[in-house]
């Protein structure tokens, strides 16, 4: 099972190879795969591209003129093949409804949902953790039940309900927040685009006013997708912690005379990040995913709102597009989540498998 | 021996409330440590652990603890809070466990848990701690003091992993140390070294040891006295030397059940248990 070796000892370094290869392989299929279900989707999904371009009024010619032009006569593969080709080139077609190509589009607007699910997430972790934590350690008390409805609340209620009701609460009546958008019309452009994300590039340009406006309008969606990730992030840490607990060294530690907190907090936590990397990292995904509804409440111009109107108006590229990068989103994460493992467990530090 | 016992346990009770009434875990357990070796012997769920970690204040709730005495040299632990018990354990009593690969935290370096235990109870900083676990390290014969201390506990040996725990434990010189079957789950080789360090320790440092097994060869080579405890009561006390001569029906039950080299049995003699012998 060992790599290489030098006279009975081991090349320095080869562990670490052998981990970004086999990372790197199995990234390579996940976006095969990715590519290959996207483009059965396009063939299968009962709308006609041709059609599309040519409207219904199209003589019999034109229609299987067209079709030759984009391909569609040739086999299956082939067909797949120069689509995988145009894909790893960038190239996603171009959207029926913005008339720009797919990626420009993808590229405008998936900061604003990057921006959104970053402080989402950052909500639920940054709560979520120590909730879950308090509810194992006051199992069966009403700390535990108080937080565990919150969590069940968080992840059995839709939504768009959510978002909804936040708008009328914290909006209309009580103006604490700002409503719907990324920021006020008159802001619009006032910031130049470095990053794409409104805040930080109104930082980056020291306009506070700027960012203050945004911030506002990011403050409420940002919650209630947080609160959505925070019930998940909240019962699992729970769940994690409790089977932590259980276990010997905790025991061992209380044995040597550190105090609970130190036990739970340090020694027993320690060993539950070991296990919400995943959970954290598939949160993030799902946070993309909620993004559709959400960005639709709130008029927010992100990813989940541009998949959503382009599949309304059945704009075919852009959807696959959309789902493409998701799924590349996905595959960056479990990218991020296999790297990061090592820092929290030494058990797989320089483990050859 | 005119001094003052270490421990001093009388009538100890722990019990659990279950659907079906109590369940006593313990029942009217009485000891006295002194700078000994006392080993507790008795089959799984004869009591002897949770009677260690009651000593200590360790039982999961809902268990409760009750005694008439309970007394670690002037401190009564009875209702001693929770802060009170965290100044004792690891600095007056500690605990050895049974299986170091699940004892110690995995994601923590050896170096750093033995370290902990002094930071907590000795002070003097970080640097003054790390200077102190390397040196306990090479009191439980580690070689490399250095190298083991960087190390996680995945990567070292059994036998090695029992020792850290054991430097973790004795790092604050407590005056007792329970082991709950502390080389059951090592080979028979490390067994002995590893029983050789403790009591290479303990005697040096005039300590009290209880030694907790079911390993009834184990107790009478290795300690000075034992207690034989049956469902959560001590049925029998005696010198180790002397275990052989015990009257008590159970532990005769227990010797005669151990295989020997010389008398070659095709079928060991089955347990035989009176649940009168937990009663009065």
């Amino acid at each position: 099972m060992a790599g290489p070796t030098i006279g009975g000892g081991r090349i320095p370094g080869w562990g670490i190879v052998r981990r970004v290869l086999r990372t790197l392989g199995s990234v390579t299929l996940t976006f095969l795969g990715l590519t290959v279900v996207t483009f059965f989707i396009g063939r299968v999904i009962p709308i006609d591209p041709v059609l599309a371009i040519v409207g219904p009024k199209a003589s019999n010619e034109t229609y299987d003129r067209v079709r030759a032009e984009i391909g569609l006569d040739l086999p299956l593969p082939v067909q797949y093949w120069r689509y995988l080709l145009k894909v790893l080139h960038g190239d996603f077609g171009t959207s029926v409804i913005t008339s720009q190509p797919v990626l420009r589009d993808m590229l405008d607007v998936f900061p604003a949902t990057l921006e959104l699910a970053v402080l989402a997430l950052l909500i639920g972790v940054v709560l979520g953790v120590p909730l879950g934590v308090v509810a194992a350690t006051h199992r069966g008390r009403w700390q535990d039940h108080l937080i565990r409805l919150l969590s069940l609340f968080g992840y059995s209620t839709p939504v768009f309900w959510l978002g909804l009701i936040g708008l009328l609460l914290f909006y209309a009546k009580l103006g604490w927040v700002a409503g719907p958008g990324r920021i006020d019309v008159g802001y619009d452009d006032m910031v130049p685009t470095v990053t794409g994300l409104l805040t930080v590039d109104a930082l980056l340009d020291g306009n506070s006013e700027v960012f203050v406006n945004a911030l506002r309008h990011l403050v409420l969606p940002a919650s209630i997708l947080g609160y959505l990730s925070l019930a998940y992030v909240a019962r699992m840490t729970r769940s994690f912690m409790l089977g932590q607990l259980r276990q010997e060294y905790v025991l061992a530690a209380l044995a040597k005379g550190l105090s609970h907190g130190r036990v739970v907090w340090v020694h027993a936590l320690g060993n539950v990040w070991v296990q919400l990397i995943t959970v954290i990292a598939l949160t993030f995904g799902s946070l993309l995913e909620g993004a559709v509804l959400t960005e639709t409440v709130f008029s927010w111009p992100g990813l989940g709102l541009y998949m959503k109107n382009s599949l309304f108006n059945a704009d075919l590229n852009a959807v696959l597009g959309g789902t493409m990068l998701v799924g590349v989103v996905y595959i960056g994460l479990n990218l991020i989540s296999d790297l990061i493992y090592p820092l929290v467990d030494p058990r797989v530090r320089g483990q050859r498998r | 021996m005119t001094e003052a016992p270490l421990l001093r346990v009388r009538n100890l009770r722990v019990t659990y409330p279950g659907e079906q009434g109590d369940v006593h875990a313990v029942r009217d357990v009485s000891f006295s440590l002194g700078r000994e070796r006392l080993g507790i012997v008795g089959e799984s769920g004869s009591g002897k652990s949770t009677t260690g970690r009651a000593i200590m204040g360790l039982v999961p709730p809902p268990g409760r603890i009750s005694a008439d005495e309970l007394r670690l040299g002037e401190t009564d632990l009875r209702g001693l809070s929770e802060r009170g018990f965290r100044e004792i354990r690891g600095r007056r009593v500690a605990m050895v466990l049974q299986d170091p690969k699940y004892a110690l935290n995995p994601v923590m370096r050896v170096g750093r848990q033995i370290a902990e235990t002094h930071r907590m109870h000795v002070g003097g900083g970080t640097r003054a701690a790390r200077l102190a676990a390397l040196t306990m390290l090479e009191a439980v014969n580690i070689r490399d003091p250095e190298r083991v201390y960087r190390l996680y506990p995945h990567e070292v040996s059994g036998g090695m992993g029992q020792r850290v725990m054991i430097a973790m434990m004795l790092i604050a010189k407590p005056e007792v140390l329970i082991a709950d079957e502390p080389t059951s789950a090592l080979d028979a080789t490390v067994q002995t070294q590893v029983l050789a360090v403790l009591d290479d320790l303990v005697r040096g440092r005039g300590m009290g040891l209880i030694l907790i097994s079911h390993n009834l060869h184990l107790v009478s080579a290795f300690c000075d006295r034992v207690l034989v405890m049956y469902a959560g009561r001590v049925v029998e006390t005696c010198a180790a030397g002397r275990l052989h001569e015990a009257t008590h029906p159970y532990t005769r039950g227990l010797l005669a059940a151990l295989p020997t080299l010389e008398h070659r049995r095709a079928v060991l003699p089955q347990l035989r248990r009176d649940p009168a012998w937990a009663g009065e």
